[in-house]
């Protein structure tokens, strides 16, 4: 950017604190070389200068990427946050400057670099939250359904709308071990809330009797003849295969304590 | 029996029913109900096979009446047989649905008695998930050729999705290897779940709670492999039934050697013809969504597809007149006759191109797969750089490229997230 001070933006690793970023940036007029959430502790060569969450400025921001740019780059963005892809915000603020510059259009000029890199990022999202509506298992535990998964991106956000509608009735907890964060359910209510840790209690009779079941069925629907590993492993990597029930074995219940 | 042996038995019996899709319908749940439907389908797990696993798939029973030869559950064959209570099945249904084992239940049945009483059990098992269980999940259910159309009618307004299997490409075939059924008693309840089909979009759209017959449409399957139907038979086939009876999806299902009847092929030795199977799923795709008609892509003198490469491929290196296609100036359906250029992609490449004109670096970043589509494309009127064409080349080049995939004998199943390349 012409003239702007690169400078190197410290924050609280919230999505409010990431606008709030933004607004500091134009604000100053500094261009932001890199940002530090609070578990990174590098060095940087800029000078540093530490953001305070402010609502109403975050705000202020958000409301201005639908209305400068477009609705759906709001959402692009928005999901933007909740990826893996490395320095993230840095491409976030790249692809929201070249958006701020040409408006709507941005959501069209999908050869450029700025833009392919966030969008690659959130179709990985998506498509690791559609795998997660598949292949997330529930354990029944006294009337709870709980689940465990570690994801490479945030996908609870994505996942609430499907899990909370599909089982509206039911009272739910899907633990995501990587992020440490679990959403909750009961009818009419959901968090998403930060948790250091789950511990699953043994399963009871009705439990083993189901995942008994399961296996079963998994290992008679596979027709021997057309054994594929390969064409499995490829629409079912193995990363997602230690949380399923097939591929898992319930310890006898005598050995139990 | 228990419920254990149950399951294995009638799960056995169902293996190889193609069908195993969960698509066509968007639902949110209900209040104090159970369970949505997703209209891209949503797949739960994959079977060693490589097979997507969506709907728990069993049979309602396996004791049958008829003595169809291609089939492991005819009446001559010694194999246990059982049958689920309608309570059972929903019980295991709810089980896995809850924990998220399953997208639904795709529910099918030797027929039992007659095709009236095999389709009374299945709708009070149907009845009982919908009613007493409020389940919304998605059920996919076969109709049973032979049934009073009101039976078949009232499975209809249980199910999502309905299916007859049309199980033999030709009727000389039929009548050879399964006496019992002839082409008219399986087109008629096809005919019957399209009319039904229709008046039920009518209604809803006059009166918002009008009853909803197979939402998600209808399928069929066939078997590939056992009779001496050519490829280009099969796929005219497939597209008459797409056009006369709106069908969602056609199946194909290898032959999978099951029976020692001397009208099918011989047991020992026998492969099944996965590639031809692969090959059918192609060519099956462009027709529903790469507006290519089976005329264009087989005919009279070549009535089976080139095993080395994919039908499209095939079909560009047939027709050398209609390319290069200039990627900033070609519509859309020009651009889907690209190989290397899919659904997707081709969408993508019209919004882009309203941006500024396209080079080859970024059609790399639009998701085009550049190794086979640079022999068909121009940007702007000039090829790759370097790119030096002659028409042996190109079939040279284009087969290496297929060779990793048909080395493993079984080639992958097409899947949602590929199907655009």
């Amino acid at each position: 950017m012409p003239n702007w001070t690169p400078v190197s933006y410290t924050y609280d690793g919230s999505f409010a604190g990431f606008l709030t970023c933004v607004f500091e940036a134009y604000l100053h007029r500094e261009e932001p070389a890199c940002f530090f959430a609070p578990e990174d502790s590098q060095v940087s060569l800029w000078p540093e200068r530490p953001v305070v969450t402010h609502q109403a400025h975050a705000q202020r921001v958000y409301r201005s990427l639908s209305l400068r740019i477009s609705p759906d780059a709001q959402a692009l963005l928005r999901c933007g946050f909740l990826t893996c892809l490395e320095d993230r915000e840095l491409h976030l603020w790249h692809f929201l400057r070249l958006g701020y510059a040409v408006g709507g259009r941005v959501m069209g000029m999908l050869t450029d670099s700025r833009v392919d890199a966030v969008r690659r990022a959130v179709l990985h999202l998506e498509h690791e939250a559609h795998q997660y509506k598949g292949f997330l298992r529930f354990s029944d535990q006294e009337g709870v359904l709980i689940a465990e998964i570690d994801p490479k991106n945030r996908v609870l956000p994505l996942l609430r709308p499907h899990f909370c509608t599909r089982f509206s009735a039911e009272r739910f907890l899907i633990y995501d071990r990587t992020h440490r964060e679990a959403l909750f359910y009961q009818p009419r209510q959901w968090a998403i809330l930060p948790l250091e840790d789950v511990q699953l209690s043994a399963p009871d009779e009705t439990e083993r009797r189901f995942r008994a079941l399961w296996r079963r069925f998994y290992q008679t629907i596979a027709i021997e003849d057309r054994y594929n590993p390969k064409c499995r492993m490829t629409h079912m990597p193995k990363r997602y295969w230690s949380a399923m029930t097939e591929f898992r074995a319930d310890t006898p219940p005598n050995t139990l304590p | 029996m228990e419920l254990l042996d149950k399951l294995t038995i009638l799960t056995d019996a169902a293996k190889y029913d193609a069908a195993c899709t969960s698509s066509g319908l968007d639902r949110n749940g209900r209040p104090g109900g159970l369970g949505s439907t997703m209209a891209a389908g949503c797949c739960h797990t994959f079977s060693a096979d490589g097979r997507c696993v969506t709907l728990l798939k069993v049979l309602m029973t396996n004791r049958c009446i008829y003595d169809c030869q291609y089939c492991v559950n005819r009446r001559s064959n010694d194999v246990p047989r059982t049958a689920f209570t309608p309570q059972e099945l929903a019980e295991l249904t709810i089980g896995f649905y809850r924990r998220n084992y399953i997208e639904g239940l795709f529910l099918s049945s030797a027929v039992w008695g007659s095709p009236d009483h095999t389709t009374e059990r299945m709708i009070e098992a149907l009845r009982l998930l919908r009613e007493e269980h409020h389940f919304w999940g998605y059920i996919h259910a076969k109709a049973i050729p032979g049934a009073d159309p009101l039976l078949t009618r009232r499975l209809g307004e249980l199910a999502d999705r309905l299916s007859v299997n049309i199980e033999l490409p030709s009727e000389q075939s039929l009548r050879r290897l399964a006496p019992d059924k002839s082409k008219a008693s399986i087109l008629a309840p096809m005919a019957q779940i399209r009319d039904s089909i229709q008046v039920s979009r009518q209604e809803l759209a006059k009166y918002r709670h009008a009853p909803r017959f197979a939402p998600a449409g209808q399928s069929t399957q066939m078997i590939i492999g056992a009779t001496p139907e050519d490829d280009r038979h099969i796929l005219l086939l497939t597209q008459g039934l797409y056009d006369q009876y709106g069908l969602k999806r056609v199946f194909f299902s290898a032959y999978m050697p099951v029976s020692d009847s001397r009208l099918l092929p011989a047991r020992q030795g026998f492969k099944p013809p996965l590639l031809r199977e692969h090959r059918l799923y192609q060519a099956d795709w462009l027709l529903r969504y790469y507006h290519f008609r089976a005329e264009e892509l087989l005919d009279e003198a070549h009535p089976n597809f080139n095993p080395l490469v994919d039908p499209k491929c095939s079909w560009a290196l047939n027709h050398p007149d209609f390319f290069p296609v200039d990627i900033n100036r070609a519509d859309y359906e020009a651009l889907l006759r690209v190989p290397g250029v899919g659904v997707r992609s081709a969408r993508r490449i019209l919004t882009a191109r309203r941006c500024g004109p396209l080079n080859f670096e970024g059609l790399k970043r639009l998701g085009v797969v550049l190794k086979r589509a640079q022999y068909f494309i121009t940007c702007s009127g000039a090829f790759l750089e370097g790119l030096r064409v002659s028409p042996d080349g190109v079939l040279r080049h284009l087969v290496a490229q297929e060779r990793p995939l048909l080395a493993q004998g079984a080639p992958q199943q097409l899947s949602l997230f590929e199907a655009g390349a």
